[in-house]
């Protein structure tokens, strides 16, 4: 087993022995399993000993091991195996593991990925991470202590993420004397609790990682135990290949075209198998075509299959992009711009609903936005419980709407076409990881009603350009006034004008809004939405509100025509607009009479590339209008079809 | 549909052939979604994988974008002229970085010891490679398999605009959905070889066919023994001290950097089959060879931190 020391000098004498053993590990599979637990569950330790009993420790890691187990292990004069797999240098420090760690070990039979993470509610996304990938999980209990809440969190994320095969590993069996009554006991609690779950596989293995029993080899004390080992279970389990079977699914990742002649779609088979002469079609269009070539890694071949990285030509010459899906015609995937998923929330910065973020799935990024949180699903639990966000490692059912119609399946029947992430468009951070559930078919049935008369018809008619004037700032910075003053004038000047005030549509519109960050986020939602039809109708709308967040005015922003958003940040310093207090509202913020509020409690995201930055202190509103004025008339707005813009 | 012979269909892929796709697909991954990438090329073993399965990715095409290799000026003659060879037969564009300030002030390995070489001839020559060119992804070929911090980092690893590595906010990496996006300035280093262990590269390699550069090979060369290491005498820049005598020996290297920070192990495998053979009953892990490492076992971790591979 494993490295060949024994045999070796026998086995290996010749190269063509050495080239026969090379192409015997050539047909080595690969499985990739997680582990989990808690810290105090002994998973570091396992995993250093699966590393140690198929001895991939070298020689000098086990020396400087055993100068680190001097230092910071936690068993004596022993050595601390665990040392072996926590890296980084927090972590040996703080005796914890706080990040997702890959491990490498094989044995004759198979190579194996071992993704190690953290247990602790406060690391769910990592161990979701861990989970993303892997085929099987085992989950470590301590023999002492039985199931514990984390294990059953644990089983629930696993078979979130899709993994269908479980070991539970019950740990440290030499502390309650290697008991069959007491593995039994867990054994049928875990089965109990986990019948729930649709586990494909399902085996417990009494053990004790600290000192190797039944982890690599038999331990001596645990005849009662008839079972396989943990590593003969890795070994032999098979996970089957779902996605072999899945119909044929291809996200393109590259359009491949070296001269005129070549048109080559590359990606990674996500699901099926895919042969030369077999009709394909590309979701959304519906156009199909043929296979023509596949050119896998090895060269031209007839067939290849899920897992496989190609490039594919066709018969016919279609448009074809990066992110388009081809898929088998037979079973198409769903294709809409709504769907339900799970989500599971990763970023320290609460979800918001309303709020736009970028959302990968397959090779295609689109702008998504979740329009309603279902229920948020207490972990520990299971329970449905009622939730407006998101926090750090919280877990939720949602609805998403995406910017584009997007092809997918649900995650159940395909981990790879059914997965997404969120992208913060400020921050650039991976914020969520989603596991679509179903397409929502709303899409389908509201459909775009198309109108004879355009915005670009209604627009001439006023002899005006439509732009959206936003004017952003805290409050009393004076935005308003401002606003009000350049209504007039324009007015004066026959143009057609309209403004929203952030305190007058808060009388109506959106009047069942409060101030939390999800509130002030679905707030300007709407006002986006309401200013995007008035600059349809062919206005040119004032929109004058706080709109303290980045990501709320790039999404207003990206809602209206090119060139047509004007972003006008009045950059009066809270010192100045708290003396001003025209409402007296700072005084009463001050006071803990008003909460969430901007500037005081509430943060304040200051616009980086505004088109306007006014700074009104000292200066006459009148002035500042005139300029605003001005930056228009420059910039072409009030000159439109050959009119000056000195009247009509 | 046509019929297939049942052995172009096993259950399975193969360990070998499920990192190939997964590595086609982080290179093509990359190529698609940044502007600007280019791939760091060190002429070792896993360079070697990493470029020709970046030839795989993209053929009947050439890769879109060039070879980077930051030049020490203390590497292995012999790397050099496999280097040059490879991009000529290959055909694609190859940049050569060296530190020229370090040059002007004649910083190398003897005289200012490894640390202080690396920090400056590789790291900052890195550096100024990237920010000269202004790459917004560079392909590197580390394995998580190499050294504990590595485990840890993920496939697409971000970089500040100062190049640094943040190892407790790095970006959560789920199914093989890469985050791509970067600030101006910010980059990603990508390491599609991140699954691939020290055994799966020499196996890929005899199975492939990999052309490397004969060091990895044994054969007699001269050497001096240094500090308990091997050390080549590459050429005449290579001071004796006293006590030292240059030997001819059967040697070759597990991994290749700068030659007077780099130890030979000696060895009889003069083929492919040899090195696999020899590598399967070796008990010392490759980094062992490299002084680079030795100083403190978060070494690693700290360097990347500055911004090193």
């Amino acid at each position: 087993m494993g490295v060949l020391e024994d045999t070796l000098d026998g086995a290996l004498a010749s190269s063509e022995a050495v080239a026969a053993y090379v192409a015997a590990q050539e047909q080595k599979d690969q499985l990739r399993f997680l582990t989990c637990g808690s810290v105090d569950d002994g998973k570091s330790t396992l995993i250093g000993r699966l590393l140690y009993d198929t001895k991939l420790i070298f020689e000098d890691q086990l020396a400087a091991l055993e100068r680190d187990s001097k230092k910071h292990g936690t068993v004596g004069e022993d050595i601390d195996l665990a040392l072996l797999v926590d890296g980084l240098e927090a972590e040996r420090e703080q005796g914890i593991t706080i990040d997702v760690a890959y491990r490498f070990f094989a044995t004759d039979k198979r190579k194996f990925i071992v993704a190690d993470t953290p247990g602790h509610e406060q690391y769910t996304r990592n161990m979701a991470t861990g989970a993303s990938t892997a085929d099987l999980a085992v989950l470590l209990v301590d023999a002492r202590h039985g199931l514990q809440v984390q294990t059953r969190r644990h089983a629930f994320i696993a078979s979130l993420l899709g993994i269908r095969h479980v070991v539970l590993a019950v740990n440290k069996i030499d502390l309650v004397d290697y008991s069959e009554e007491r593995f039994d006991e867990i054994r049928k609690d875990f089965e109990t609790f986990a019948s729930g779950f649709d586990f494909e596989s399902l085996v417990a293995i009494p053990m004790s990682a600290r000192f190797g029993d039944n982890v690599t080899a038999k331990g001596g004390n645990m005849d009662w135990f008839t079972g396989p080992t943990l590593l003969e279970h890795l070994e032999t389990i098979e996970v089957g290949e779902h996605e072999l079977e899945a119909p044929f699914r291809f996200p393109v990742q590259w359009v491949n075209r070296p001269n005129l002649d070549f048109r080559g779609y590359s990606g990674t088979i996500a699901s099926g198998r895919v042969a030369v002469g077999d009709e394909i079609v590309v979701a959304g269009p519906a156009k199909t075509s043929r296979i023509k070539q596949i050119i896998a890694p090895s060269g031209e071949v007839e067939e290849a299959r899920a897992g496989e990285a190609v490039t594919l030509t066709l018969q016919d010459e279609i448009d074809i992009s990066r992110g388009d899906l081809l898929s088998a015609p037979s079973a198409r995937p769903d294709v809409a711009d709504q769907m339900a998923a799970h989500l599971i929330w990763m970023s320290e910065d609460a979800l918001l609903p309303g709020r736009s973020y970028l959302l990968k799935i397959g090779a295609k990024t689109v702008n998504a936005t979740v329009t309603e949180i279902k229920h948020n699903i207490n972990v520990n639990t299971f329970e449905h419980v009622a939730g407006k966000t998101l926090d750090l490692n919280e877990i939720a059912f949602c609805n998403l709407s995406l910017s584009s119609d997007v092809a997918f399946d649900p995650y159940e029947a395909n981990r790879t076409t059914g997965s997404f992430i969120l992208i913060d468009r400020m921050t650039n951070q991976t914020v969520g990881a989603g596991m679509v559930w179903f397409a929502l078919r709303r899409a389908t049935n509201i459909h775009w009603q198309a109108l004879d008369v355009d915005r670009k018809a209604r627009a001439d008619k006023m002899g005006q350009q439509p732009a959206v004037l936003w004017f952003t700032g805290l409050s009393g910075s004076g935005k308003s006034t401002i606003a009000s003053l350049v209504e007039k004038r324009l007015h004066a000047e026959g143009r057609h004008t309209y403004t929203l005030d952030g305190d007058n549509v808060r009388h109506g519109l959106n009047r069942d809004l409060g101030f939390t960050d999800a509130d002030r986020v679905e707030n300007i939602r709407r006002v986006g939405e309401v200013a995007k039809l008035m600059a349809d109708a062919g206005l040119i709308t004032l929109v004058s509100f706080i709109s303290p967040f980045r990501s709320e005015r790039r999404m207003a922003r990206d809602l209206m025509g090119e060139g047509e958003f004007i972003e006008v940040f009045v950059d009066t310093p809270i010192e100045e607009c708290q003396k001003r207090d025209p409402k007296g509202l700072y005084a009463k913020a001050e006071a803990g009479e008003i909460k969430n509020f901007t500037g005081i409690d509430s943060p304040y995201e200051a616009p980086e590339n505004p088109e306007l930055r006014i700074h009104n202190v000292g200066r006459p509103p009148e002035e500042v209008a005139d300029e605003i004025v001005a930056y228009l008339r420059a910039r072409g707005f009030l000159s439109v079809l050959g009119m000056d813009g000195d009247g009509i | 549909m046509n019929i297939m012979s049942a052995d172009l269909t096993p259950e399975r892929l193969s360990n070998l052939r499920r990192l190939e796709a997964e590595s086609i697909h982080i290179i093509r991954e990359v190529a698609a979604e940044f502007s600007n990438p280019v791939m760091l090329y060190s002429i070792g073993k896993d360079s070697g994988v990493m470029l020709h399965l970046a030839m795989k990715a993209f053929y009947p095409s050439k890769p879109p974008f060039p070879l980077l290799h930051v030049d020490t000026t203390w590497k292995f003659r012999d790397m050099i002229t496999f280097r040059d060879e490879t991009a000529k037969q290959l055909g694609l564009e190859l940049l050569v970085h060296t530190n020229q300030e370090g040059v002007e002030k004649g910083i190398n390995p003897f005289d200012h010891g490894s640390s202080v070489h690396t920090h400056i001839m590789k790291t900052e020559a890195l550096k100024q490679a990237l920010d000269k060119y202004g790459f917004d992804a560079a392909f590197g070929g580390a394995r998580r398999d190499e050294e504990k911090s590595r485990a840890k980092e993920r496939v697409f690893s971000f970089r500040n605009a100062s190049h640094g590595w943040d190892p407790k906010n790095q970006r959560p990496e789920l199914w093989n959905l890469y985050n791509a996006r970067v600030a101006k300035g910010e980059s990603i280093r990508a390491f599609p070889l991140s699954n691939w262990t020290e055994l799966d590269i020499w196996q890929y390699i005899l199975t492939e066919n990999i052309p490397m550069v004969p060091l990895y090979l044994a054969a007699k060369r001269p050497v001096v023994e240094r500090d308990g290491m091997l050390i080549m005498v590459d050429d005449e820049r290579m001071t004796l001290q006293p006590g030292e005598v240059v030997e001819e020996k059967m040697i070759r290297f597990r991994t290749l950097g700068c030659y007077p920070l780099t130890g030979a192990i000696e060895s009889d495998a003069t083929t492919l089959p040899d090195i696999v053979k020899e590598m399967l009953i070796a008990r010392t892990s490759e980094r062992q060879g490299r002084l680079i490492d030795k100083d403190e076992s978060a070494s690693m971790e700290k360097k990347k931190r500055e911004g090193y591979f």
